[in-house]
């Protein structure tokens, strides 16, 4: 496509098309892009300059003073620790789940298929809601502990939508017919074949599981009033949105002036300490998740 | 006569039966923790009581649905998520569409992947992140945004953060800013599908670049977008609670309050005052009215094209 255009030669409406098609990519680009990088520059700037607002583009009086208390605050870390274990043995939980469900319902001639198909679709349409499923959940003895966070939410249907059209693609029905014959099992076929021809459906479903569990508050909005089991969105919401600083000692002997500065920093740098690990991971691990949205929208 | 029937039910399910192991686990999550939930809905219809639980409670028929309709806040509230999603569809849903067939001109395969590297990059910044950095940037003192609105205009705006009108603005333009990169994913596979052939006749019909972009790949996308936006359509009456409730301030409640966290806030949040009927029998509606929504806008897509729910 690039070589043959080249080719023609470029009449004068064209270069303006494409000046003006440039300018505005590039012009959304930076607008995407600028708040990322003030944030970045904010955080690493002085107290000072951020509540005078002298920060605009760069960093002014570089200072490392918000990163330092924000290693100081503790529930920084309590939150840090708590998303990672949910985030790790979380998706782990949803891509066995979601395996293990799709498979069965992406081979063709499983009798009922459609009846068990329409049982968990149905659930897309309709929920009982927020207050049935947390009555649910509370007699299950589940709120308040690390289960709220893992148990409820172990299989997105959507997920394993995805994976069932995955499986019905790429796992050629004769190879499944030849492994019967030979006197394979559907657990050792699942084993051997199914899971080690999958690795790109299960690295797409895992991070797309993963990011989830990262960015989710609302489960322990409602399940935990524990803060030591509170994911690190949940301090975030309490720092960032509230600006309620529950650890007043990280701040030493300040004046107000300075302390308002304080909190702002902190608050730049907390932004960057818990969004860079998935922001930084997120290029090399692209491709997978754009698949992801390729394969949920070819029909299920 | 028993035997003959076990042996017919061993020819049906006897190959299958392994697999319907793999489906025990999946099934009965669905089953606990979506289907008990739908049973446990009742209680929208009764006075919910900790005594009485889901199935002791006395039965009250409507009443939990007629004290919500007519409470002043009924109106509001649904008025309130009604506007939020349709002008988050309306500025929502062009957004990518546009920059995507801006983007698909581009012949820099570099730069082109550099652009959406970038623009895909809000997709992943978590709500409360994304709130935090809102209420930074656009803080009246030291946000830069008013800070920039005033060297640009010379006029001191006031606080967005603070005003309902504001609340409305930054909520959509907020979720296009996240979003409209990552919706472009669908249109750029969509157009990198045109036949080059019909951009080669075109040319040699003397057509300009512009001309193409209307008249080869809009028209080649328009299927992609129909279904799009009947989808989309389809969550006309869904506004999330995440964003919704964390940009809510005493100032800006009267436009950002809205079914779902109000739903919480009746059922939840405040202790001691809450009433679980009445957030139940809100939350009915809603999912009601969604469910109605996905039906219409599943079988018009399902007529239009192959591309549905189920």
């Amino acid at each position: 496509m690039a070589n043959r255009s080249s080719k023609v030669k470029l009449c004068a409406s064209d270069r303006v098309f494409f000046t003006i098609a440039y300018i505005m990519i590039t012009l959304l680009t930076l607008v995407v892009l600028y708040p990322l990088v003030y944030i970045l520059s904010a955080s690493f700037s002085s107290g000072e300059a951020v509540t005078m607002g002298r920060v605009v583009l760069w960093p002014v009086d570089f200072s490392l003073e918000g990163y330092k208390k924000v290693f100081a605050y503790s529930d920084v870390w309590i939150g840090y620790r708590n998303t990672l274990f949910y985030v790790v043995v979380g998706t782990v939980i949803n891509v066995f789940m979601t395996l293990i469900c799709a498979y069965p319902l992406a081979r063709k001639g499983l009798p009922h298929k459609g009846v068990i198909m329409f049982i968990f679709t149905f659930t897309m349409m309709f929920s009982g809601g927020l207050i049935p499923t947390y009555l649910l959940v509370n007699s299950l003895h589940m709120v308040n502990t690390y289960w709220a966070m893992l148990i409820p939410g172990a299989m997105a249907v959507y997920q394993m939508i995805i994976t069932r059209t995955f499986f019905q693609n790429t796992i050629p029905d004769e190879l499944i017919e030849s492994a019967k014959i030979d006197g394979c099992s559907d657990f050792r076929f699942f084993g051997a074949f199914v899971i080690p021809l999958s690795q790109a459906i299960i690295a797409v479903i895992a991070l797309q599981y993963a990011v989830g569990h990262w960015n989710s508050y609302f489960n322990a909005l409602i399940y935990l009033q524990n803060k030591n089991l509170y994911p690190l969105q949940i301090f975030l919401r309490q720092i960032l949105v509230m600006s309620q600083f529950e650890a007043q000692d990280i701040f030493d002997e300040e004046t107000a002036a300075i302390m308002q500065g304080m909190k702002d920093l902190i608050k730049y740098s907390l932004i960057v300490v818990s969004t860079a690990p998935i922001l930084c991971m997120y290029p090399f691990l692209q491709k997978y998740f754009v698949k992801g949205v390729m394969i949920g929208s070819l029909k299920g | 006569m028993l035997e003959r029937a076990l042996k017919a039910l061993k020819k049906k399910y006897g190959n299958w039966w392994q697999l319907y192991v793999f489906l025990l686990l999946p099934l009965a999550y669905i089953i606990i923790f979506k289907y008990i939930p739908m049973v446990g809905v009742q209680i929208a219809f009764r006075k919910y009581t900790h005594r009485g639980g889901i199935w002791g409670s006395k039965w009250v028929g409507m009443s939990n649905f007629i004290k919500f309709f007519n409470s002043p806040k009924a109106s509001v509230i649904i008025l309130n998520t009604l506007k939020l999603s349709v002008y988050s569809i309306f500025v929502g849903f062009p957004f990518p569409i546009i920059f995507a067939l801006f983007l698909n001109t581009i012949e820099a395969p570099r730069y082109k992947k550099i652009v959406q590297t970038i623009t895909y990059m809000p997709h992943f910044i978590s709500t409360v992140v994304l709130v935090g950095i809102i209420m930074q940037v656009f803080n009246s003192t030291l946000g830069v945004a008013p800070k920039i609105w005033k060297t640009l205009t010379g006029v001191q705006r006031v606080d967005v953060l603070a005003s309902p009108n504001g609340f409305v603005h930054l909520y959509t333009w907020s979720g296009v800013w996240q979003g409209f990169g990552w919706g472009s994913i669908m249109y750029l596979a969509a157009l990198t599908a045109v036949s080059p052939d019909l951009h080669e006749a075109a040319q040699i019909d003397g057509a300009t670049r512009w001309q193409r972009v209307l008249h080869v790949d809009l028209p080649s996308i328009l299927p992609t977008i129909t279904i799009m936006l009947i989808l989309r359509m389809g969550s006309v009456m869904s506004i999330g609670f995440e964003k919704a409730f964390l940009m809510q301030n005493d100032l800006n409640i009267s436009a950002s309050e809205v079914i779902s966290t109000y739903e919480y806030k009746i059922g939840l949040a405040n202790a001691g005052s809450t009433d679980y009927s009445r957030s139940a029998a809100i939350g009915l509606f809603n999912s009601v009215i969604n469910m109605i929504m996905l039906i219409i806008v599943n079988t018009i897509s399902g007529k239009l094209s192959s591309t549905s729910l189920w």
